[in-house]
């Protein structure tokens, strides 16, 4: 029955080409534009460390004094050396990283004429475990090489084969600058999106090319890079670390367990009081603690103009379907008497009803097909913008089969009241005019 | 009129999709309209500088150890820099407009009265001879004199003690009417450093320089110029003959790295910069083109496969009419009246749409309210589509020979 059914879809649909080219265009061309926009919107709202992201937390405590020039009500959006090295050393998360971005000088084996800059990242020895970065050799430095200041790098990949040829570079001498770092892990690929844990980066910034102890650049004083919030006054010998008034130190925390959450925030409160006791801190405590789904949607992380786009692409969508519904009533409706042939023969409602909604549904699967192919160029052209973000715009197996279920859904939506009404008519008041 | 309507009658459910479907092209295309005109116009606000005569460069130093600290010769590179041929004159500067690079301040109107402070304010500074390397235009007032360029470092970077910022500025109009509202800005004292310590006078105020980075904290023209005799961290910027910016960027690498070998150099056709930074914009411009287009050229299709489907179905009516005397041009007028009728009943309800759409996007994405002109500029073109699409049918209507009422199906 089904092959029947497929054999005279088949004929009615080649019986007026034109119309079935204008249905299969228009399915096509919103399917394309709305598959195109929705697979941005979700590469960029997917969740940069799947499987781990409910356990990340970002703290916030607030050290302005009372009444400084800039009274927000949420505390900074980063910690002060200080502050970030005694939450690291309080160790009461199960791990903890504090870190800071940065441009490093890479003088590579032939020399300082062929010197670049690389984008550097400075933290502890948990950022890697905590993130579930991927190691092609080697591993992560240790808390020890973090206390005593040590010279170890970890790179990336593609910085590794750039300078030694080889993924296998660990033990290798990295000169950075006038100092020279002994390379212990070599990073796979791995590049989270968003750049979820320095968002003054930039939201969809790469991650970084060369990983070093956030103590050793300090002491080395490799550059800093990103934002910096100032209230207090700015230490005259450009020393960060002295920077008591200025933020510039991101924090992540992993809590396993709503109660070491709730523990963490009581952890938190109480530092800021104790830090109030002090006279480090002016406010009474007022801390805030995202995890990384939270972190990113409080700084909007998603650029309105993408969701703007993803709204047009659907309201386009929805100017297709209707187009299609019209036109595939004209269809129905124009082959009234040879359905009233049918229906005077005996076949069902039923029967009519499913053979119009099997044709509508290959009139689906050629839109989708269509749509299919105008996305993968959509995204090709998107891919061709230097915008950050336009190197992740890719196709994934769920939004490839996503597509063909939702031009074939879509038509067969629209097909449902085209059908109905075809199915309505009075075979004998047809089959008489004729 | 009254044959229209009652042709119309017979096919409502068709005639009603057609009209849905006009009315949300309308209202989608209406807004996308008005978001294109929205962002050339935002695109084409002047920056405030001479753009099309300007390179700038900056350079990184290797931080080998030699002791040249970053930027240490700065007097050899600008005397380098000058000798390009077509180079005009060259100053230093911490920033540039739409460059994206920005350090911002509080400026208070009354030291220490906390009403009084305009937080969010961009500090640009430059070195000697800045105010017409730049062209910046002053409305009010000077230019900045040899004596007033202090050693200050706005960026906050580098080592050294720590100094007072200059006693004197020039201000954008935004920036006077925002701390003096209504005033002469001219001589009018403000102050500058946390709690309003240091006094700043203002000598000259520009009507428009635009801010590294247009952002609702900053807003897009709210800064001051500072005198600086040092840029720690900043960039030369170029004043060149127009014809000879790319000669004179290509050329910058090696003239620099002559001066100091240890560095990288990056230089840049300042109209470049703007380009670069409107990207976003184009591509949405383009983005939104393209769909209006496809949105629009799909509607056309439609009404092209319906007036095409209506045609044929009343081939026997249209014979019958023109057997009793209508001529060929009443019949195109019948079509083409027909879908006036349609087309102007889907504008009306897209119009409403569109005002609806327009006031959700204005709440949700900071948009401005739609001049009701676009209305018209989108009912027009979809009226002109109509039209167009109905043309084709119309006309094969008006073919069909009154013989055919003779004829049985």
């Amino acid at each position: 029955m089904f092959a029947y059914y497929l054999d005279l879809a088949w004929r009615s649909l080649r019986r007026s080409p034109v119309l079935t080219g204008l249905m299969v265009l228009a399915i096509g061309l919103g399917i394309g534009a709305s598959m195109t926009m929705i697979t941005v919107l979700h590469v960029m709202t997917a969740d940069p460390v799947p499987g781990r992201s409910g356990r990340l937390f970002y703290p916030q405590v607030d050290p302005r004094p009372q009444g400084s020039d800039h009274d927000t009500p949420d505390p900074p959006g980063q910690l002060t050396w200080i502050d970030a090295m005694n939450l690291l050393h309080a160790r009461r998360g199960v791990r903890q990283a504090a870190m800071s971005g940065g441009r490093v000088t890479v003088i590579p084996p032939q020399g300082p004429s062929h010197a670049f800059n690389a984008p550097a990242r400075y933290t502890s020895a948990d950022f890697f475990p905590m993130f579930g970065v991927p190691f092609v050799d080697g591993s992560g430095w240790t808390a020890g090489d973090d206390h005593s200041h040590a010279r170890v790098a970890v790179v990336a990949r593609a910085l590794a084969e750039k300078l030694y040829g080889t993924s296998q570079a660990v033990g290798k001498t990295l000169r950075l600058g006038k100092y020279d770092f002994r390379i212990v892990g070599v990073i796979d690929r791995w590049n989270p999106a968003p750049h979820f844990y320095d968002l003054s980066m930039g939201s969809y910034a790469r991650a970084e090319q060369v990983f070093v102890p956030l103590e050793t650049a300090m002491e080395t004083t490799l550059g800093t890079q990103g934002s910096m919030e100032c209230w207090g006054d700015f230490p005259s010998d450009g020393n960060l670390t002295k920077a008591n008034g200025c933020a510039w130190v991101q924090f992540w925390v992993q809590l396993d367990s709503p109660a070491e959450v709730a523990a963490y925030r009581r952890f938190l409160d109480g530092y800021s009081s104790e830090q109030k006791t002090l006279g480090r801190f002016g406010r009474a405590p007022n801390t805030r603690l995202y995890d990384v789904l939270a972190w990113l949607d409080h700084n909007h992380v998603v650029p309105g103009s993408v969701q703007l786009q993803a709204l047009l692409a659907l309201g386009f969508l929805l100017v297709c379907l209707i187009n299609t519904v019209a036109m595939l009533l004209v269809k129905f409706l124009r082959r009234g008497g040879e359905l009233s042939v049918h229906r005077a023969m005996g076949a069902s409602k039923r029967a009519v009803f499913a053979q119009l909604l099997l044709e509508a549904a290959v009139v689906g699967l050629a839109g989708g097909a269509m749509g299919l192919l105008l996305s993968a160029f959509g995204l090709w052209v998107v891919r061709q913008q230097p915008v950050a973000y336009a190197a992740f715009a890719h196709m994934d197996e769920p939004m490839l089969g996503g597509t063909f279920v939702l031009a074939v859904c879509a038509t067969l939506v629209a097909a449902l009241f085209p059908a109905w009404r075809a199915c309505r008519i009075a075979p004998a008041r047809l089959l008489k005019t004729q | 009129m009254h044959p229209i309507l009652s042709a119309l009658k017979h096919h409502k459910t068709t005639v009603v999709l057609v009209v849905l479907e006009i009315a949300l092209t309308c209202a989608i295309v209406t807004n996308a309209l008005f978001l294109i005109g929205d962002r050339l116009a935002a695109m084409r606000v002047a920056t405030g500088v001479a753009d099309n005569a300007l390179v700038w460069a900056r350079t990184m130093g290797l931080d080998l150890g030699q002791g040249t600290a970053l930027g240490a010769d700065e007097a050899a590179d600008m005397a380098a820099l000058r000798a390009i041929p077509g180079v005009e004159s060259v100053a230093e500067a911490n920033s540039l407009p739409l460059s994206r690079n920005y350090m911002s301040v509080g400026a208070w109107r009354h030291p220490g009265d906390k009403q009084s402070l305009v937080d969010n304010v961009v500090e640009y500074a430059g070195t000697p001879g800045v105010i017409d390397t730049l062209g910046i235009r002053l409305s009010k007032g000077r230019d900045f004199l040899a004596q007033e360029y202090v050693p200050y470092r706005p960026n906050l970077i580098g080592s050294g003690p720590r100094t007072p910022p200059p006693t004197v500025a020039i201000v954008t109009r935004t920036l006077a009417e925002s701390l003096w509202p209504g005033e002469d800005p001219l001589g009018k004292t403000f102050w500058l450093d946390s709690g309003g310590k240091e006094p700043v006078q203002v000598v000259g105020v520009t009507d428009h320089l635009l801010n590294p980075s247009i952002n609702k904290y900053q807003g897009a023209d709210r800064n001051m110029f500072l005198p600086v005799t040092k840029v720690t961290g900043g960039v030369y910027v170029l004043r060149v003959r127009p014809d000879r910016r790319a000669a004179v960027r290509r050329a910058i690498p090696g003239v620099l790295q002559k001066v100091d070998p240890a560095r990288m150099v990056q230089a840049e056709i300042y109209t470049d910069t703007i380009a670069d930074y409107y990207h976003g914009d184009r591509a949405m411009v383009w983005l939104l083109l393209v769909v209006t287009g496809c949105l629009l050229a799909l509607t056309a299709l439609g009404v092209v496969g319906l007036s095409s489907f209506w045609v044929q179905q009343r081939t026997r009516q249209i014979g019958i009419r023109r057997a009793i005397g209508a001529t060929r041009r009443d019949i195109l007028r019948h079509f083409q009246l027909e879908n006036l009728l349609i087309v102007s009943l889907g504008i009306v309800l897209g119009s409403a749409g569109a005002v609806g759409m327009n006031l959700w996007l204005m709440r949700h994405y900071e948009l401005a309210h739609m001049p009701l002109a676009w209305l018209v500029s989108g009912a027009l073109a979809l009226w002109l589509l109509g039209q167009l699409a109905v043309l084709g049918p119309a006309l094969r209507a008006a073919a069909v020979p009154p013989v055919v009422a003779t004829r049985s199906v």
